[in-house]
């Protein structure tokens, strides 16, 4: 039998792979793509953690269907608003995005 | 080793292949392809955390939709045509971080007992998910589907475009 620990080892790396490519990169699609490893990191822990501690109220998995469905809205908002960027610089490397800088 | 512990090293392998496939790559394009990769493993992961519904909605919503839009942004920004920037200068730091990151909470992870825990896996049927859905997480569904077409309206707007351009 796998233990607990084993899952939410697995996300750990998961969570780290994605954060160093959320720090690293300057592409904006990039930097999108490492966000949505980090979610599934994130929802790795909650189905973990519903199927090992709280079998009978769900709860893990409730909120996983959410962290879906709040990721399916985030990418489609934003890479409407990197397309926008893009169409204003002609580029889509977030060292450009200085916009808003006094 | 039992056939569980198998099968679940070898989902592990791929996702963490994936997602360093994600991070690592110089073409874009393999970068998206990693991804999908990575997630169809995360569904199988799922698999074996005996949430069959959740895995059958990633590789619906993740292996199918989102995918797509990321290569449609990539085709539309142009972003293979910039290939000396795919990676800052601050990649070291960021590497450190990251892999501080990693070391801290694995060592919490080691260390932590969680009251409760139990030997097995517990199945967790869809009926129950369903019910608790549409009784107890009614609200939180009812506004799930106003963020979905808030995004769906501001994503159109947002790509739209001015007036007259």
């Amino acid at each position: 039998m796998i233990p607990l620990n084993h899952f939410l080892v697995l996300s750990t790396i998961l969570f780290s792979i994605g954060m160093y490519g959320v720090l690293s990169r300057r592409n904006a699609v990039l930097i999108l793509m490492s966000v949505e490893l980090m979610l599934q990191a994130v929802s790795i822990n909650f189905v973990a953690f519903a199927a090992y501690l709280d079998p009978e109220k769900a709860t893990g998995i409730i909120f996983a269907v959410f962290v879906i469905v709040v990721a399916a809205a985030e990418v489609g908002l934003a890479l409407a608003m990197i397309l926008r960027f893009y169409r204003n610089r002609q580029t889509a490397n977030v060292d450009e995005a200085d916009m808003m800088k006094w | 080793m039992t056939w569980e512990e198998v099968i679940f090293y070898f989902v592990a392998a791929l996702t963490v292949i994936g997602a360093l496939g994600v991070v690592l790559s110089r073409n874009v394009v393999h970068s998206a392809l990693f991804l999908i990769v990575a997630l169809i493993a995360v569904a199988g992961v799922f698999i074996l955390l005996a949430s069959e519904f959740l895995a059958v909605a990633q590789i619906l919503v993740y292996g199918g939709a989102v995918t797509i839009l990321i290569l449609f942004a990539m085709m539309l920004t142009r972003v293979r045509d910039l290939p000396a920037q795919m990676i800052g200068r601050q990649a070291p730091i960021a590497a450190v971080a990251a892999g501080a990151f990693m070391v801290l909470s694995t060592i919490a992870v080691v260390t932590t007992e969680f009251p409760g825990e139990s030997e097995n896996i517990n199945v967790i049927d869809v009926n129950s998910i369903g019910g608790k859905l549409f009784t107890t997480y009614a609200a939180p569904f009812e506004i799930a589907s106003l963020v979905l077409i808030v995004a769906l309206v501001g994503a159109i707007i947002l790509a739209r475009g001015e007036e007259g351009e």
